[in-house]
């Protein structure tokens, strides 16, 4: 019989209904989640207990010093939000951008893409 | 000189995420002569300044960011041909659907209409509401107005910041700027839960580790030119707040995420009676006021907290408007839903057919364990369980088709129970 | 050192109609005002009222004043645009006990010459205001007391005398002044000017001022009062302005409707040290709002808006303090209330004392009294505003939903005198911001219309003066220079 060596209570964030999840893992590696409504759950519930990931949003600057919405195209790891952070305010669009474009393909190597979520047309 | 005269069978006001589901849903239910009204520059209203995720899971089910929602509504709207103006201001309705409206093209103009559809949306609740003693400086803003400034103007309201009120765009604001660079030093909620989403209090404040006091608020505010710093106290059961506890925060900015008020001043111009736990319309199945042809859906009607169930609820304003045009008797039913004040309120409020109705809900405090209950009468209708029900979260139960055609009369009452 | 025949130290209501009186005439006038705009003092946050006049004590200056003001008020409200309501002021006495010290009232008003006074049983008070409390017993009827927008009005009055020629230097605090010959100089350190005359309304600070000329000796006292400001559906609660019975610390908590529609219950009076306080306390605002409902039973605290403080300049005589202590140096110090109902005739009074001293008083050939209000717009039909939007779009540009303000009406008050070069600048002129939403909605345009016209960055707007920046940078790099 394999034992607990880390238990923890969470709210999973997946989707709005936020269930209260009871994450354990055992001294074999696994992880068992409880409380859970969905499979996704159960899947964020282990990566949260080993490497947790967010879905990073924010804006670019465009060349007109408008801002353009983005985000990162999956979740990345959640230890990168402020390097991410840090690249992204480095970027300015200049070229007309519509939305779902990926600005910045495998963002500092997360395997996640930066796509707008708005559109952008130079003003010329 | 007279003013120009739109007639249109179907107007709807606003153009965010409530008034273009509600558009396309009357266009798809066969109304073709129908028009939108919206105040801003571009279709979808407060969805384009909510930069984050967590829209669209339960409507298209994948996760989407505001302005990405709203974009999908756009395609449909366009897809269909559906007319809108934009940056045009409605300044009057009449209980006879003659809006008056303003706009740069069209001067002042009316638009007479066979149905409305009222989808105007909430504004939020100023500091001046809260009655917090001390300066005016400047740093002080509605989270909203700070979100406007951050994502769409592109500009930092402050650096080190406080947060009165754990409302869901208060918490989204906490994770914005600290992402930006700023500081936040607490979130305070005056009641003893979090109005916001469990969810958001996870990754928008543990993820970041900013504190969030309950049963705290805002006494004071220092700083003649700038916001310098707040004093926070501790409440009582009574909400009042204990002197012994207060202390002081520096910061530079205060963000107010205290409340939402659905804007309904056209809706009284119109003469709509108005429900006064949600500040908005009385409604019945199928969101019409209690005046004839005029129907409301979205955080007009009541707030919601997520834009999915604002969509859902704004196309059966949208069906429901298309049937009245098409000559459809109103239901002629009057059977009155009464909260018991655990349930502070539902919408609808009334039903007019016996028919298969959701009704939304909303709860008073966080109670475990409960049942709801519909009783008609002595008898019981309806009853659900539930581990857990809270304020920030809205409910619904669905009543069939079979349990509405044996209700006895003209009132039904809804509340919380403890499990047996 | 460029001079000037009368420099006016303090743009407030005061030292506005003063302006605007000398701008008649072939005067060359300065108006000194230390903070970025004009009407920052007490001018700005009082009780908008137009007193009738039967409280002050008879053969006082205040009183002749008050009622001389209170008759001149109505023509100047009109020919500088600025919204003024004739409403009734009514002062409500809860027991018989009070009877008596209406009676005082009554019986002094008579003696001050104010018209139409009148005692009233409560029946007749409650046939007149419905919405008064079943407490109120008796009462006293002034017809001749009226409110007006009083920001509007001194702001309206300097943009007049800047219509008419006179300069306004703003941001200039008066540090020292000296006096050679006939001519004072009036110096802020970086800055100095000359003039023939000064006239000292500088309000919480006219002590300090007076001292500086070596022309008087008194003090004031800042006397603070905390307002509530009730959203226009409460305003219907009421139509006249209604006091209670007077104590010796002014005259009470007042519940008027304002010429907005608004409803504004106070003020408190606590006298404080500091000239700067004007912060509201919980105290205060409690006080506020438990004495209102005591008159008006039906206001309900949802309906708050906001709350705000303003400081009377209190002097140590209880009237005002208006002479002349040294050659060419006139104070008007101590100009509490009825301040704001006085002030025209103040002005009239400064005048007359400014040509007895020998100022050569010649009419301009080309002088308006007019003054396009800021809220002609506002005020046409359907019709006319169309007419408007087809020449000017921006007229059909709504900023400000919640009291319906358009960016032509914003442009409009950017750019008449004196222009405004903050958000609260803006509100104060065009109303945009001053409703329900306390402008969550209309200032990130308001900020972008105000950086269009003064030539700035977005970033360094201002809520009301320097250091009151609104925001710290832009979240891409750079921060706000």
């Amino acid at each position: 019989m394999s034992k607990p060596v880390k238990e923890r209570e969470l709210t999973c964030i997946i989707c709005p209904r936020g269930c209260s999840l009871r994450v354990t893992v055992l001294d074999d590696g696994t992880v068992s989640v409880t409380g859970n409504s969905c499979p996704r759950g159960k899947t964020y519930g282990e990566t949260e207990m080993t490497h947790p990931m967010r879905t990073l949003t924010t804006t670019v600057a465009t060349a007109d010093g408008r801002m353009l919405p983005v985000r990162t195209s999956a979740p990345v790891p959640k230890e990168m939000l402020f390097a991410c952070m840090a690249a992204v305010n480095e970027i300015v669009v200049s070229r007309d951008t519509d939305i779902g474009d990926v600005l910045v393909p495998d963002l500092l190597g997360t395997g996640a893409d930066l796509i707008a979520t708005g559109s952008w047309k130079s003003r010329t | 000189m007279s003013l120009k005269t739109l007639k249109t069978d179907l107007a709807i006001i606003g153009g965010g995420p409530a008034g273009m589901s509600a558009a396309v849903a009357a266009y798809d239910a066969g109304v073709r002569n129908l028009l939108i009204l919206e105040r801003d520059g571009a279709l979808g209203g407060i969805l384009q300044q909510c930069i984050h995720n967590g829209f669209g899971l339960h409507r298209f089910g994948e996760e989407l960011s505001g302005p990405e929602y709203a974009h999908r509504y756009e395609e449909m709207v366009r897809q269909r041909n559906i007319p809108f103006k934009l940056n045009t201001m409605v300044l009057d309705l009449t209980q006879d659907r003659r809006i008056t409206a303003t706009n740069s093209e069209d001067g002042v103009f009316y638009v007479d209409a066979g149905a409305v559809i009222l989808a105007m949306g909430c504004r939020e609740r100023p500091r001046g509401a809260l009655n917090t003693p001390g300066t005016r400086p400047a740093g002080i803003y509605t989270a909203g107005t700070a979100q406007k400034l951050v994502n769409v103007k592109g500009c930092m309201p402050g650096r080190d910041v406080v947060i009165l009120g754990s409302g869901d765009i208060g918490l989204i604001m906490a994770r914005r700027m600290t992402l930006e660079g700023a500081r936040v030093h607490a979130v305070c909620e005056l009641m003893p839960y979090s109005g916001g989403l469990a969810r958001n209090i996870e990754q928008c404040l543990h993820d970041f580790d900013i504190p969030l006091y309950l049963s705290t608020t805002v006494v004071g505010i220092k700083g003649r030119e700038r916001l310098e710093s707040v004093q926070i106290a501790s409440v009582d059961e009574n909400r009042r707040p204990i002197p012994s506890t207060i202390r002081e925060i520096p910061c530079d900015t205060l963000l107010l995420s205290v409340g939402l008020i659905p804007e309904n001043e056209l809706t009284k111009s119109a003469g709509v009676p108005l429900d006064r736990t949600t500040q908005g319309a009385v409604v019945d199945q199928d969101r019409m006021t209690r005046v004839p042809g005029i129907f409301s859906c979205g955080n007009v009607l009541h707030v919601h907290d997520l834009v999915d169930y604002v969509s859902d609820e704004a196309a059966v304003a949208g069906r429901a408007a298309a049937a009245y045009l098409s000559g459809l008797e109103p239901g002629k039913e009057e059977i009155e839903i009464v909260p018991d004040g655990l349930v502070r309120y539902t919408v609808p409020q009334r039903l007019t057919r016996r028919e298969q109705t959701r009704i939304f809900f909303r709860v008073g405090g966080i109670y475990r364990n409960v049942r709801i209950v519909v009783r008609d009468g002595e008898r019981e209708i309806y009853s659900a369980k539930k581990l857990k029900v809270a304020p920030g979260e809205m409910e619904s139960i669905t009543l069939s088709k079979d349990v509405m055609r044996t209700l006895s009369g003209g009132r039904l009452e809804i509340g919380l129970e403890e499990t047996p | 050192m460029k001079q000037y025949d009368v420099a006016v130290i303090g743009a407030g209501v005061v030292g506005a109609m003063i302006c605007r009186e000398l701008s008649r005439f072939e005067v060359r006038t300065v108006l000194l005002e230390r903070m970025d705009d004009v009407c920052m003092g007490a001018s700005r946050a009082n009780s908008s009222i137009v007193h009738a006049g039967f409280d002050c004590e008879p053969g006082t200056l205040k009183a002749r004043l008050n009622v001389r003001g209170s008759e001149l008020m109505e023509r100047v409200a009109d020919e500088l645009g600025v919204p003024y309501v004739r409403n009734t002021s009514l002062v409500v006495g809860f027991s018989d006990e009070d009877k008596p010290k209406l009676e005082y009232l009554l019986d002094k008003g008579i003696r001050n010459g104010v018209r139409g006074l009148k005692l009233v049983t409560s029946d007749e008070a409650r046939a007149l205001e419905p919405g008064l409390s079943e407490e109120v017993r008796w009462a006293l009827l002034a017809p001749t007391g009226a409110v007006i927008c009083p920001y509007e009005l001194t702001i309206a009055a300097v943009g007049n005398a800047m219509d008419n020629g006179v300069e306004l230097r703003t941001g200039f605090e008066v540090r020292t002044i000296g006096k050679e010959g006939d001519l004072y100089t009036v110096s802020s350190g970086e800055d100095a000017l000359q003039a023939k005359y000064v006239i000292n309304c500088a309000g919480v600070y006219a002590d300090a001022v007076a001292a500086m000329a070596g022309a008087g000796d008194f003090t004031i006292t800042p006397r603070r009062g905390e307002y509530m400001l009730m959203d226009k559906e409460c305003g219907k609660a009421v139509r006249a302005t209604v006091f209670r019975t007077p104590t010796a610390m002014g005259k009470g908590i007042l519940v008027t409707r304002t010429v907005d529609g608004n409803l504004l219950m106070g003020p408190t009076a606590e006298n404080i040290g500091d000239k700067e306080d004007t912060s509201t306390t919980a105290q205060g605002l409690e006080k506020v709002f438990e004495q209102a409902r005591r008159v008006l039973p039906a206001v309900s605290m949802r309906q708050v808006i906001t709350s705000f403080a303003g400081l009377r300049a209190v002097g140590p005589t209880g009237d005002f303090i208006i002479n002349q202590p040294k050659e060419g140096f006139i104070n008007c110090a101590g100009i509490e209330s009825p301040g704001l109902s006085s002030a025209p005739a103040i002005a009239e009074y400064v005048l007359e004392m400014l040509g007895q001293s020998g100022l050569a008083l010649a009419e301009k050939d080309r002088y308006s009294p007019r003054r396009r209000p800021f809220n002609w717009f506002r005020n046409l039909t359907p019709e006319e505003k169309d007419e408007v939007i087809r020449k000017d779009p921006a007229y059909g540009r709504m900023v400000c939903r919640c009291e319906g303000i358009t960016e032509g009406e914003i442009r409009d008050a950017l750019t008449q005198n004196p222009r405004p070069r903050d958000l609260d600048g803006v509100k104060r002129r065009t109303r945009a911001g001053m409703g329900r939403c306390q402008g969550g909605f209309c200032s990130p345009v308001v900020i972008e219309l105000l950086a269009g016209e003064l030539g700035i960055p977005y970033e360094c707007v201002t809520k009301s003066g320097k250091g009151s920046y609104l925001m710290t940078g832009r979240t891409k790099g750079g921060r706000r220079s």
